[in-house]
């Protein structure tokens, strides 16, 4: 399962990230392997969405978030 | 004897760098450019005592060393470059506390890096309430470092920050991240070929020059290739090492265990703002308020302004002698002056505006809902920053639209951003706006000015939009795209954040605007006033022969009443600036246009503001006052010396409508156009492609409706 197919009240865990300069850019930005990620909102078109991830509240277009591969841990809330 | 410390503030984007900026320096502070380079810098000062004085540098937040946009990579620039005269003796790290592990990563790069550095921990309340705290003491130890606590938005710990920096200066850097899986042979040769003495330096430029196209990065991709050094694998495990440091540093040294129980008012927020109804609903509910808070709200100071300005010039005009000198500075200088500061009112408003939307973090959410609507016009959410940011002025924006990644997203962005109606345009779009439509004409609630207005800049968004797609079908990239932005949480407008922008803002207008309206004024108004002899004499010998002819009782009337107007009109079209306007007549005719507009769309081309002034002085010189209303009228009563009807009917006023709206009459975007993208070959693509479009559009106006 991959990070553009999680819903709302999911709670997931990075388990890989895939891509080349896009994988270095969500590292840096603290998406890594280990994290505990959640989906926050989805823009009024559909996308992009916006995940809670670590401390920090990101968005990224769903293309983007299909090189984040997770694994669903529990359902939050 | 003074001593000087240069300090370079480092930080993630809205770690609060700028509020600590703002704090160290207040209004002390100047943006210049790197000696030698196109490389912009934010220089501030302070004094730390009677001896020392602090030199403080802003630079770009950034997530890393590794740059991916054009921002980021001036912080690299600054950093890396030791012979830079800019170079700083320490850099201030600011972390975010309520997100200490990754603004930790960019500080350990700093470090190693080699350039002293200490820690301002800012943000400890929102961390606080997130049920996070940190052992500063234990922190320090972890690290290694100086921990400052900071709250630079509540101006807290600055003391403390300058009384260390005063006395207990950090001099030596720490290394974090060990290079010791690297082969020792490749980053010898590396350290050879790019002269850096050390070798995480050496290996960080070789990776960010490696893709460049020059003689030195081709040795450094041979150096890659010989010892087939695979970089990806070495960024992702240099980013892995770093993270662990950072977590056993972090875990060591935090208080409380992570309770995330507590619902955050940002998340609440957002749920409204990012909601597919309410969301855009609410964005274009912002966007309308500030147009009527500029179109409305703004007349009170206007008037003031305006009034003063009267009565200053009423004054010159009876201080000083009758003649040459009272004539050019009342009718040249003040009456362009007053017709461009008047609108400082509507900019103030405008940007306050803009300012305050940044500041609370709400631009990050209008570039998440809009990017899915941005991106097949071949930009994303990060360009809407910048064209709304247009409508304040092209050359700040134009900048700003370093943030964005994707090479060719931020060329079309820039190409396009001129096309948002910025605040130079309002000065002319108002006057022509108030010429069709009286002041009073309200629509419910909503003045008609204000709607128009509005129309006017949805025209330039819509063209903008189409303008994008159009260069998106010319400009191919083999670049990478993606969208990849944080959503900071909300904060409260800061007041002296807030002051300091409006402060550099309206005085870069003042300044800026008001150097090249006087100088303008000054030439236009030699132009007007004097003329090639023979021409001035025909004029003069034309009255001379009436004033003979007439009787005693029609000459006292024509010099009290009619005839001086007309025979200021006919000596303004003898006169040089005359000449001029009627040589290029012919060109512009088929919009609709007559040689004074002509001479006001030369004048203009440096700055569109100047159109105002420009009607002021030419109106000015042939009879009428110099108040806005004033000028409205001359205009009104202007007819067309050979068909008879008013020279400024509905087309030709919606044709000039359209021309300032699309036209690229702006010295200073041109430049800075030219100095983003690096090279006069996009500056002249856009200026010629602006000039075709407003030509275009004006024409087929005026040829359907005229």
């Amino acid at each position: 399962m991959n990070l553009s197919e999680i819903k709302k009240g999911q709670q997931a865990l990075v388990t890989k990230v895939n891509g080349d300069i896009l994988a270095l850019k969500l590292f840096e930005m603290g998406v890594l392997p280990g994290e505990l990620v959640s989906l926050e909102h989805i823009a009024p078109f559909g996308d992009p969405i916006a995940i809670s991830i670590g401390e920090s509240k990101l968005c990224l277009r769903l293309e983007d978030a299909a090189h984040v591969e997770i694994e669903l841990t529990a359902w939050k809330d | 004897m003074e001593r000087l410390i240069t300090v370079a503030l480092v930080g993630n984007p809205n770690c609060g760098k700028t509020s600590l900026f703002n704090a160290l320096t207040g209004l002390n502070q100047k943006v210049s450019n790197f000696p030698g380079t196109t490389v912009e810098k934010k220089i501030g000062e302070a004094k730390l005592s009677g001896q020392v004085k602090l030199q403080i540098i802003d630079l770009p937040g950034t997530y890393s060393l590794y740059p991916k946009s054009a921002d980021e990579l001036v912080t690299y620039e600054i950093l890396r470059n030791k012979s830079e005269t800019n170079y700083p003796d320490l850099v201030i790290f600011i972390a975010d506390a309520s997100n200490l592990k990754r603004n930790l990563l960019l500080f350990t790069q700093v470090s190693d890096l080699g350039v002293p550095a200490l820690i301002a921990l800012n943000m400890m309340d929102v961390a606080e309430r997130r049920g996070i705290t940190y052992d500063i003491p234990v922190l320090e130890a972890q690290l290694g470092v100086k921990v400052i606590p900071i709250n630079a938005r509540k101006r807290e710990g600055i003391d403390t920050l300058k009384q260390v920096l005063l006395t207990d200066l950090p001099s030596v850097h720490k290394e974090y991240f060990s290079l010791a899986a690297v082969d020792k042979n490749m980053l010898n040769d590396l350290s050879k070929a790019t002269d850096k003495r050390n070798a995480y330096a050496a290996l960080q430029y070789a990776i960010n020059a490696k893709d460049l196209l020059s003689e030195k990065s081709a040795k450094l991709k041979a150096i890659f290739e010989k010892y087939t050094f695979n970089i990806r694998q070495f960024l992702e495990d240099e980013v892995f090492a770093r993270y662990h440091i950072i977590d056993v540093a972090v875990k060591a040294a935090r208080l409380k265990p992570k309770d995330n129980l507590k619902q955050s008012v940002t998340r609440k927020v957002d749920a409204v703002l990012t909601h597919r109804f309410y969301g855009i609903g609410i964005f274009l509910a912002l966007m309308f308020l500030i147009f009527q808070a500029v179109f409305s709200w703004s007349t009170y100071p206007m008037d003031l302004v305006e009034m003063g300005f009267a009565s200053l010039s009423e004054y010159v005009k009876n201080a000083l002698p009758a003649g040459v000198l009272n004539d050019l500075l009342v009718q040249g200088v003040l009456a362009g002056l007053s017709g461009v500061i008047v609108f400082l009112p509507q900019i103030v408003v405008l940007f306050f505006f803009i300012a305050i939307l940044e500041d609370i973090g709400y631009m990050a959410r209008v570039g998440f809902i809009m990017d899915k609507v941005m991106r097949p016009f071949g930009m994303n959410g990060k360009s809407i920053v910048p064209l709304i940011g247009g409508m304040a002025c092209a050359v700040p924006s134009i900048m700003a639209s370093r943030s964005i990644e994707n090479k060719r997203e931020r060329l079309i962005t820039i190409l396009v951003i001129p096309l948002m109606s910025c605040s130079a345009r309002l000065p002319v779009y108002t006057l022509l706006i108030s010429m069709f439509i009286p002041d009073t004409a309200v629509f419910g609630p909503f003045n008609i000015h204000g709607l128009v207005l509005m129309f006017m800049y949805l025209v330039g968004f819509v063209a903008a939009l189409l303008s994008a797609w159009i260069f998106k079908q010319f400009i191919k990239s083999s670049q990478q795209n993606y969208f990849l932005m944080e959503l900071p949480g909300y904060k409260m407008p800061l007041a002296s954040n807030l002051l300091i922008t409006l402060y550099e803002k309206a005085g870069a207008f003042v300044l800026g605007a008001g150097k090249i309206i006087i100088a303008v004024s000054v030439v236009l108004w030699v132009l007007a006033s004097t003329g090639p002899k023979a021409k001035m004499d025909a004029v003069a010998q034309k009255y001379t022969v009436q004033m003979e002819r007439m009787s005693e009782a029609e000459k006292n009337e024509a010099l009290i009443g009619g005839l001086s107007m007309q025979q200021n009109a006919d000596y303004l079209e003898a006169s040089y600036a005359g000449q001029f306007g009627k040589f290029i007549e012919p060109a512009i005719l088929p919009l609709g246009f007559d040689w004074k507009i002509g001479i006001s769309l030369l004048t203009s081309l440096a700055a569109r503001e100047v159109f105002v002034g420009t009607m002021s002085t030419i109106y000015s010189v042939s009879g009428a006052d110099d108040n806005l209303d004033s000028i409205r009228e001359a205009m009104l009563k202007e007819k067309n010396p050979i068909t008879g009807k008013p020279t400024y009917s509905l087309a030709t006023v919606f044709s000039l409508l359209l021309f300032y709206a699309f036209a690229l009459q702006c010295m200073s975007t041109v430049a800075i156009v030219k100095k983003e993208t690096d090279s006069a070959k996009w500056a002249i693509i856009q200026f010629v492609y602006l000039t075709v479009l407003a030509y275009g559009s004006s024409l087929l106006v005026y040829q359907i409706f005229g």
